[in-house]
């Protein structure tokens, strides 16, 4: 009997295209509203904590001058130097790194070709501590490192821009004030979260750039890296006395330098994607809601016009209960369908969306079992309810139903 | 009246809405059907005759009084106990030939069998022999909206003798029809009456068709007028 009554319902179904397409239909719109929507937001939302991620969540700045503007007030502030760094490097606990960062513009150039970009002079664990990957080539020797030779990593755009197809390891690039020998490109990161690229850029050893830029063995800026379980905020207030007694800075007065921590940077725009995961949240049920009301108004509709189909039943012959069954059976039929139709469209306006946005693509099969089951539930009771109302008239009220 | 009682009628009321909008479309109606009976239920718009065959026929219930369907008392019977004789003893027609719309003549004539728990092969033999008897074998394969309203009607019979039911209830078969299908049906169904021996109780506003039964049942007010020979 249950598979007469399977047969009949999917024939029952055939025999009515449009309704059937449309009930169908809105199913399908109520689950690929959810998934889309949800997949486009947690997309969103992984790209921006790709973005922190990359950063380096337990990094301190730490510049010459007051953090109250550039240059601590008039007067130019007292560089570093590597006693300090290796000061830092000794003494202070929970430091993972401690790297020199002197940074400047510069263009430049390859065969023909010549592009506006700024070098990074730094020590050996630089890549580690920013986080850079080498993708092809190597990183610095050490030799080459304490020697300050001349060569480079090259950031990949400068790799792409300056080079186009080109291979360029060993090539010979110019800048301005140097030419180095290019040892390896790095992995790129692309954009920050703040729209600057990152990847628009090329180290070389701090020796290097001591050497051919700066002209002297000042040390401009230094990074450090916490380590991973480390208080950022402990680690700057050690640095901070620390320095504060290696600059000979008497008590009370202002310091000329400061430590700024990107955790406080980085804990801002947590606090952002974790709002934007809320409004997801709150995105999806609303689409569920509203996918689940279209759901049910339909199928209420649809059921409601068969009254009199039902009555004709009951008059040849139907239990209640087989009206019941039957109708049972084509709203799970519709809603399992309609379901899987709106999965496979909402993974393609998801696809979609994350090609055309630059955001990666997410599928959560939480989701997307939730999206399906509760379409699909709200299908079936909203099937079965006008359906067993209707079967438990008096045939001849079901019979004169119009 | 020469076979056993069918359907006994006592009293039976069947009153509709409460106090000052209380409508008492049967109002204590007695009757006696036997087998082989060939009856017309007549009467004016609101006289009861239709109340009464929905009732015979299960698709309503009496408000108060006894329905004894062969042996059984009816009244005390479930909605499912109810489905059941339907399903097993009664045949309907209807005056809008009630046919399931997109569905093949032959697949709407299976309906029945198919809550009897017939098998496919043996219900689309069944259902293709009653067409065949109503004389619509060749329309087997067409959906109602592709067939004329006599046509209609005729799957509507086909659909209503396909279990070989003791009693057929049909309620102005020939109200939607013109002259010449009106005769048409109701030739078929005193053949019917005269061939298979099937008992058949028809509601009609008119004479001319209820030349065709043997005796008329003249309802007014909800009450049985009188009983006249056809």
């Amino acid at each position: 009997m249950l598979w007469t009554t399977f047969v009949l319902a999917v024939r029952q179904l055939a025999r009515n295209k449009t309704r059937t397409g449309l009930t169908a239909l809105g199913v399908m719109i109520g689950v690929a509203a959810v998934i889309a929507m949800v997949g486009i937001g947690r997309g969103a939302t992984r790209a921006v904590n790709e973005d922190l991620e990359s950063i380096g969540q337990n990094l301190l700045f730490v510049v010459p001058g007051n953090a109250r503007g550039p240059g601590g007030r008039g007067g130019v502030a007292k560089p570093f130097t590597d006693q300090d760094l290796a000061a830092i490097r000794e003494q202070i606990a929970d430091v993972d790194a401690a790297v020199p960062v002197a940074t400047m513009s510069t263009v430049a150039a390859w065969g023909e070709e010549t592009l506006r970009t700024s070098v990074t002079g730094s020590s050996a664990e630089y890549l580690r501590a920013m986080r850079w990957e080498v993708a092809r080539g190597r990183d610095f020797d050490e030799a080459e490192h304490t020697a300050g030779s001349e060569v480079c990593l090259l950031g990949d755009t400068v790799a792409t821009e300056l080079f186009g197809g080109a291979d360029p390891l060993d090539a010979t690039l110019r800048a301005d004030q140097f030419t180095c020998r290019v040892v390896g490109v790095l992995a790129p990161k692309g954009q920050s979260s703040f729209g600057q690229d990152q990847d628009d850029f090329l180290l070389i050893p701090i020796r290097t750039f001591q050497r051919r830029i700066q002209g002297d063995r000042d040390i401009a800026t230094i990074f450090v890296s916490a380590t991973e379980d480390a208080d950022s905020q402990v680690v700057k207030e050690r640095l901070e006395a620390l320095l504060t007694e290696r600059r000979h800075i008497r008590e009370g007065a202002e310091p000329d330098f400061s430590v700024r921590d990107m955790a406080e940077v980085v804990a801002m725009l947590d606090g952002v994607s974790r709002v934007l995961t809320g409004f997801l949240a709150a995105i999806a049920a609303v689409s569920l809601l509203v996918g689940g009301i279209g759901i049910m108004n339909i199928m209420m509709v649809s059921v409601t016009e068969r009254t009199r189909e039902i009555g004709i039943r009951l008059a040849v012959g139907a239990l209640a209960r087989d009206v019941l069954l039957q109708f049972l059976v084509e709203a799970m039929v519709l809603s399992g369908l309609g379901g899987l139709a709106g999965i496979a469209l909402g993974l393609l306006i998801s696809w979609g969306a994350s090609a055309a946005l630059d955001i990666p693509l997410v599928v959560d099969p939480l989701i997307i079992a939730l999206a399906f089951g509760v379409s699909a539930a709200i299908g079936v009771v909203f099937g079965f309810f006008p359906a067993r109302r209707a079967a438990n008239l008096r045939p001849i009220d079901a019979l004169r139903h119009e | 009246m020469s076979g056993e009682l069918v359907v006994a009628l006592r009293g039976v009321t069947r009153h509709y809405g409460q106090g000052e909008a209380l409508v008492r479309a049967l109002d204590g109606v007695d009757l006696d059907v036997f087998e082989g009976d060939f009856l017309a239920l007549m009467g004016p718009s609101g006289s009861g005759k239709s109340t009464c065959l929905n009732v015979i026929g299960c698709l309503d219930e009496p408000s108060t009084g006894s329905y004894r369907f062969r042996d059984v008392e009816v009244t005390e019977l479930s909605t499912n106990q109810r489905a059941l004789l339907r399903r097993h003893y009664l045949g309907f027609v209807f005056q809008g030939y009630n046919l399931l719309p997109r569905t093949t003549a032959v697949e709407n004539v299976e309906l029945p069998l198919i809550y009897r728990g017939v098998g496919a092969a043996e219900r689309r033999k069944k259902a293709l022999q009653a067409l065949d008897d109503v004389g619509l074998a060749h329309r087997a394969d067409h959906a109602p909206n592709e067939l004329s309203g006599g046509q209609q009607q005729r799957v509507a019979i086909a659909r209503a003798l396909v279990t070989d039911p003791s009693l057929l209830l049909a309620d102005e078969p020939t109200g939607n029809l013109d002259s010449k299908m009106s005769h048409e049906v109701m030739k078929l169904l005193a053949r019917l009456n005269k061939e298979r021996g099937i008992t058949i109780l028809m509601v009609t506003h008119e004479p001319e068709m209820a030349e065709y039964c043997d005796e008329t049942i003249h309802f007014l007010d909800g009450r049985v007028l009188e009983r006249g020979g056809g």
